[in-house]
């Protein structure tokens, strides 16, 4: 066991855990936060993306071990004093999913995209999301929705 | 006292119709979500499966003895330890009398049918120490030749399971002749020999896997009166039956709860072993346990779809007029009949002839069981194979009597004058206008624009060529009149449930049988009551997905969700109304005669008295003053089962760039103009829309379920099963035409499965089309670069995908290149 | 999917996670940002004992200019390299590679020396760091050695990396004013590459004055197109000019054949994709 304390949320948290034990798991099993959640085994499809200092990684391809002292934001804590980000806005305003799985992945690495870029084209948009596998949507509203939550007059 | 008007008629917007934002979006987009695998029960275990890494082998030992000493196991079973008590899995739909039908165990103890097949289970205080205990495990197996290649299996080569005697499970024959709803084809087709054409193709639907993006979770607690299962599953009450029918449980003792579910597309309509094998664990050790499958479980373990060889003759006059067709099909079952299974071809039987006018039609579908994964429902179920063959058909009738593609079309299809239509496979095809959505679609696309291009380019010698492709497709959707279903000798009925509470509050509790998985239900059947019962639309709330919330249902599959129950509700609040219609008259001291309702609102006819339905239910819930024998309730239900199928259609055109020097191929524009009748809310039928397409498009250009020689699925993760991601694909033009259907009162058709349906030979078709001065006949799906480089270089459709992954982990690097297993692909015209 | 169990430790400097790598021996695998590694674990394709995170040695951080070389430290992350000015101006070819690279997320935190030492054959930074003639810098026990980037890449997954050692930084020669250009071909994004190759060019008004090419995942290791290179020398900077140079980029190789294609379909595109990269890396 190693003992870790890191920021989830905002929340300062500390626990004992195998080294094997992945982000995800430990965001899930332990801390409850089971709006992540795990879609892959090959990091391919994002569906378990949260920011870790700042940036969106995938958190089945991190070590909870590795996170230590570090400051990790998931889909739940996105929302700020009962405030959506305009992000998580944009996607229900422009129906920017469906079965809801791959979305909190999505919402993340969306808000990651326009701290980068904050006025993105739709090619930007459309490869800034190529770590993101969708089933349900075939992207074209998530597309709008960045481009939405951007600003870019997408109001569909 | 005053009434309050909640929605007079004509002071509020129609809920139908409306592009509300989704009720269910709010939970989903901040996190709080009940996915199977987020449920968490006291004192819980966890189960992790040992599966065969051989296609067929008998199973020589197992030995559990190391396992079951490993780290906080607390139990390791096999199928030995279970016998009857764990059940079977069912097929539901034998298509045949004599169909052969081997025998499913969940965990089979003497011999395994294809890789993946689960023969040992580990349970653990972890998910992590079940893992590592199923290391543990030591099986023995002796292997088995095992029937891989679908043509050589249905020539019984080698036997996949050689107690049956043969891999020919059933052979299904629907001809027109014989029925009598047309002539006989093989006199259509000796005519068109002499004096007409006659187009012979063969065409691959490849193996494709639904890959939903939720991997499957059941949880099972057996610590209460009723055992519950939670399940990430389509079919909470298909699964409830099939569980109490199996494993002798009563069904009044099985509770079955599918929370949220990310996800199904046909791939959670079904009844697995890991379900049954987590039920038999629960009951045994009288502990909740839990089961999530990993990806790549889910890959090998979870039923593919689609998986067929067509034969397809078509014959038609010289002008194009289209005499008769006739189809014979294989299709690769896998190692078991899954619960729908062989019915999967049959639901596309009836859709060959399409939109056209075929005077004579024969239809012949050969299942076969291989040491494969069991196929059963894909998005679309046997009509996307259907659809497929007669567009890629007609097109190639077109480059024969040398016309446009949409001419040819159009000349043989069904005028919008002359519906209703009984086919030549014997439906009623209620209402559509062909000519209105292709005019649409080609004024989206600029067809003639494209068209100029497109002879340009081709005139020029570019480098990269321009295709168009057309599908102008229906289906049959709306599962389904139960008469039809008993007819086609289908285990269950097709109606649907529903029911109406209302609350003392003033809200309305919907209760419906359609268990959603992210289609939207919440937010569409509030519509559909809200203007029903004339309550606001927050003010409804739908209930599902809980057998003990939701008692009766038939689930969701088959575009039927809406169709189907959504006219089971409209059902169920019609009855409301006419119950508390006695209530308000006696209230308002009127004649029920007198009274009229609308907009929510009870009015006695030429007066200004009234009152509004929540009023009458808060009357009916205290019941000081009901009428004399009236009880005290408005609440109703109501199972409808409907009369027809209906028939969405559409027109779909895709351009499409070919870089002739690689073979890449980047699409240039798509455009749909789909006929769904009326529309309840335009904003998720767009998103129904999106996703089919895309799904549909992946088929044709990257999606395959691809086994080495020794029946191992290589494309077993995503680093190889291609989903294609916002990066391969474009933003859609679509647009509708509108012939409500006639078969329910909403008018409403189906449209989850449209664009998936409609799409692959839209994109196929096109790539055809840009090659086709090339020599160009066919590419065989996906159309990989490689294929159409190959099939540019004159070498046939493009050749069988090479069966081995990319090595990119480093222990996959032991993974060698292997040969695929003998299918030939050098049929068809561009051999 | 979970790992198997192993330790952990997260030593703060090289000399530390050295004596570590000694003490451990084969039980032992370092991880850098893991994006390679973690999947494999996950998947139980191998289960060391002993992990070793390098993510805590500061000093293995950072991208410095030293003279004719731009020196990046083997665990500067793959967003930091791909937005790193100096590499931009000096090493344009490893931006043009890193933008290209598997996905957003794993680029935060995949690191450019890991990426190497994976030493994937269709990774995207072999082919660059080979046409730029780069130098890997491995640090072991007996202290630092330098191993140019034709020695660097041994087999699929093999490196002149000894099991006692560690990669600490990578040494580019700059290619300052250098033309260049990453043709990388896919069928879905988030694959790795079918075939891609790097080229950097230095023009001399229309003309190509010298030519480096890197092809990645057509053989055992990245692979330099040294005939192409040589028949670029002097050639008109058009596609008419490096049409007979590129044909011969596949001289040499030896592609796999897999699900995405067969080894002459591979040799075909290396030859129109050298093509592309060469005109493109020109300003053609």
């Amino acid at each position: 066991m190693t003992r870790i304390s890191l920021t989830v949320d905002g929340a300062r948290v500390s626990d004992d855990v195998e080294p094997r034990m992945l982000l995800v798991q430990y965001l899930r099993e332990r801390l409850g936060k089971t709006g992540t959640v795990i879609g892959c085994d090959t990091s391919n499809c994002g569906a378990c993306t949260v920011h870790l200092n700042g940036s969106s990684v995938k958190s089945c391809n991190v070590l909870a071990v590795q996170a230590d002292g570090g400051e990790v934001t998931t889909i739940e804590g996105l929302a700020q004093d009962g405030q959506l980000h305009p992000v998580q806005e944009a996607f229900r305003e422009c129906h920017g999913l469906q079965c809801g799985y791959c979305t909190p992945g999505m919402i993340m690495q969306s808000v990651d995209l326009l701290n980068t870029n904050p006025n993105p084209s739709e090619q930007e948009i459309r490869v800034g999301l190529e770590g993101n596998l969708c089933r349900c949507t075939g992207y074209h509203n998530i597309v709008k929705a960045v481009q939405h939550a951007a600003g870019q007059g997408a109001t569909s | 006292m005053t009434a309050t008007q909640e929605r007079p008629s004509d002071e509020v917007e129609r809920e139908i119709g409306r592009d509300r934002r989704r009720k269910e979006d709010q939970r989903l987009i901040t996190g709080r979500t009940r996915w199977t695998d987020n449920i968490t029960l006291p004192g819980m275990l966890h189960l992790a499966m040992v599966r065969s890494p051989f296609a067929h082998a008998t199973i020589t030992s197992i030995d559990t003895s190391a396992a079951k000493q490993a780290t906080n196991v607390v139990a390791v079973l096999t199928g030995a330890d279970f016998g009857e008590e764990l059940g079977v899995c069912i097929n539901a739909w034998p298509i045949t009398p004599d169909q052969v039908t081997p025998n499913h165990s969940p965990m089979p103890s003497d011999r395994v049918a294809f890789a993946g097949e689960i023969v040992a289970v580990v349970v653990a205080r972890s998910a992590a120490e079940a893992r590592d205990a199923a290391e543990l495990v030591d099986v023995e197996y002796d292997e088995l030749p095992a029937a891989l290649d679908l043509k050589d299996a249905a020539a019984d080569t080698v036997l996949a399971h050689p107690d049956l005697g043969t891999n020919k499970s059933a052979l299904w024959v629907f001809d027109s002749g014989e029925a009598g709803t047309g002539g006989a084809v093989e006199d259509a087709i000796s005519k068109a020999r002499g004096d007409g054409i006659v187009i012979e193709r063969e065409y691959r639907q490849q193996r494709l896997i639904p890959a939903f993006m939720e991997p499957r979770s059941v949880v099972v607690d057996p610590t209460g009166e009723q055992y519950v299962m939670y399940s990430a599953t389509q079919i909470p009450h298909i699964l409830r039956f099939a569980l109490a029918a199996t494993t002798g449980v009563p069904e009044s003792k099985i509770r079955v709860i599918a929370p949220d579910v990310g996800g199904g597309f046909g791939g959670k309509l079904q009844v697995t072993p890991e379900e049954w094998i987590a039920w038999a664990v629960g009951r045994r050790l009288g502990k909740p346990v839990k089961y999530t499958e990993t990806r790549s479980e889910s890959l090998v373990s979870g039923h593919h779809g689609r998986d067929q060889w067509q034969k397809l003759t078509l014959a038609a006059e010289k002008d194009g007029t289209v005499t008769g067709l006739k189809v014979e099909l294989l299709a690769d079952l896998g190692a078991y009949v899954a619960i729908v299974g062989g019915g999967v071809p049959v639901l596309g039987a009836f859709m060959f002839n399409s939109i056209y006018k075929f005077p004579a039609y024969h239809f012949a579908v050969q299942t076969v069981l291989t040491n494969k994964t069991w196929t059963d429902a894909y998005r679309g179920a046997g009509r996307p194979e259907a659809t497929y063959a007669i567009e890629r058909l007609m097109d190639e009738l077109a480059a024969e009597v040398g016309v446009d593609p949409l001419e040819v079309r159009e000349k043989n299809w069904i005028k919008h004058e002359e519906f209703p239509f009984t086919t030549v496979a014997g439906l009623e095809y209620d209402s559509g206008n062909y000519e209105a959505a292709t005019a649409r679609a080609k004024e989206m696309l600029g067809y003639d624009e494209l068209r100029a291009e497109q002879a340009a380019r081709r005139a020029s010698g570019d480098r990269v060529q321009l295709g168009i492709g057309t599908s102008t497709f229906t289906e049959m959707c709306g599962l389904a009149p139960s008469r039809v279903l008993g007819s086609l000798d289908y285990g269950a009925g097709g109606w649907e449930h529903a029911s109406v509470r209302m609350l003392a509050t003033g809200k309305v509790e919907v209760v419906t049988g359609a268990s959603a998985h992210g289609q939207g239900h919440e937010t569409a059947f509030s519509q559909i009551v809200a203007d029903r019962l004339g309550v606001a639309f927050e003010d409804v709330e739908i209930l599902h997905g809980d057998t003990q919330v939701a008692p009766k249902g038939l689930d969701t599959y088959g575009s039927r969700s809406l169709v189907v129950g959504g006219e089971a509700l409209v059902k169920a609040a019609d009855k409301v109304i006419e119950k508390a219609k006695p209530i308000a008259a006696h209230l308002l001291e009127a004649s029920a005669d007198d009274l009229e309702f609308a907009g929510g609102r009870f009015s006695v006819r030429g007066t200004d008295q009234g009152m509004a339905i929540g009023e009458v239910a808060l009357a009916t819930f205290a019941a000081h003053n009901l009428p004399d024998g009236v009880e005290p309730s408005l609440d109703s239900e109501a199972t409808y089962d409907p009369v027809n199928f209906n028939f969405p259609h559409g027109t779909h055109l895709c351009a499409m760039e070919v870089d002739t020097e690689t073979g890449e191929l980047t699409m240039r524009k798509y455009v749909c103009c789909d006929d769904i009748g009326n529309i309840i809310n335009p904003l998720i039928v767009s998103g129904q829309v999106h996703g089919g397409l895309v799904q549909g498009i992946a088929q044709a250009l990257w999606e395959e379920a691809v086994y080495d020689d020794a029946g191992t699925l290589v494309s077993g993760s995503f680093v190889d099963y291609l989903l294609p991601t916002a990066a391969d694909t474009i933003s859609f033009e679509i647009d509708h035409t509108t012939s409500p259907s006639l078969t329910n009162t909403l008018g409403t058709k189906g449209v989850g499965e449209a664009g998936t349906i409609a799409s692959t030979p839209a994109v196929v078709n096109a790539v055809v089309d840009a090659l086709r001065p090339m020599g160009v006949t066919d590419i065989q799906m996906p159309c990989t670069p490689e294929r159409v480089w190959k099939a540019i270089q004159g070498a046939g459709s493009g050749g069988a995908t090479e069966g081995a992954a990319m090595p990119h982990f480093e222990s996959g690097g032991e993974m060698g290149n292997q040969e695929q297993p003998g299918t030939s692909s050098t049929e068809g015209a561009g051999a | 999917m979970i790992p198997a169990q192993f330790d952990y430790m997260a030593p703060t400097s090289v000399e530390d996670a050295l004596a570590a790598l000694a003490e451990h021996g084969d039980d032992a695998k370092i991880i850098a940002g893991g994006q390679s590694l973690l999947p494999v674990l996950r998947m139980r394709l191998n289960a060391p004992e002993m992990i070793i995170d390098l993510g805590r040695i500061e000093s293995l951080r950072g991208i410095r200019d030293d003279g004719d070389a731009i020196v990046i430290g083997a665990m500067t992350p793959h967003a930091v390299v791909g937005s790193d000015p100096l590499v931009a101006e000096h090493a344009a070819l490893i931006s043009k590679a890193v933008e290209h690279l598997a996905d957003a997320q794993i680029r935060h935190r995949g690191t450019f020396g890991g990426a190497l030492a994976h030493a994937d054959p269709a990774g995207d930074l072999g082919a660059p760091a080979l046409a730029l003639g780069a130098e890997f810098v491995i640090q072991g026990s007996g202290g630092t050695r330098t191993v140019a980037a034709d020695d660097f890449f041994v087999d699929l997954f093999e490196t002149a990396i000894g099991d006692d050692e560690i990669l600490t930084e990578v040494r580019v020669p700059k290619h300052t004013g250098w033309g260049a250009h990453y043709e990388k071909f896919v069928r879905v994004a988030h694959q790795w590459p079918i075939v891609a190759v790097a080229a950097t060019v230095r023009a001399d008004g229309g003309t190509i004055a010298e030519a480096r090419v890197g092809l990645t995942n057509m053989g055992s290791t990245p692979l330099r197109a040294r005939a192409t290179e040589a028949a670029l020398a002097g050639q008109p900077a058009t596609e008419d000019g490096v049409r007979a140079a590129a044909e011969q980029a596949a001289e040499g190789t030896n592609p796999p054949s897999d699900l995405n294609g067969e080894a002459d379909y591979r040799r075909h595109l290396a030859r129109v994709l050298t093509r592309r990269a060469v005109v493109a890396a020109a300003g053609g």
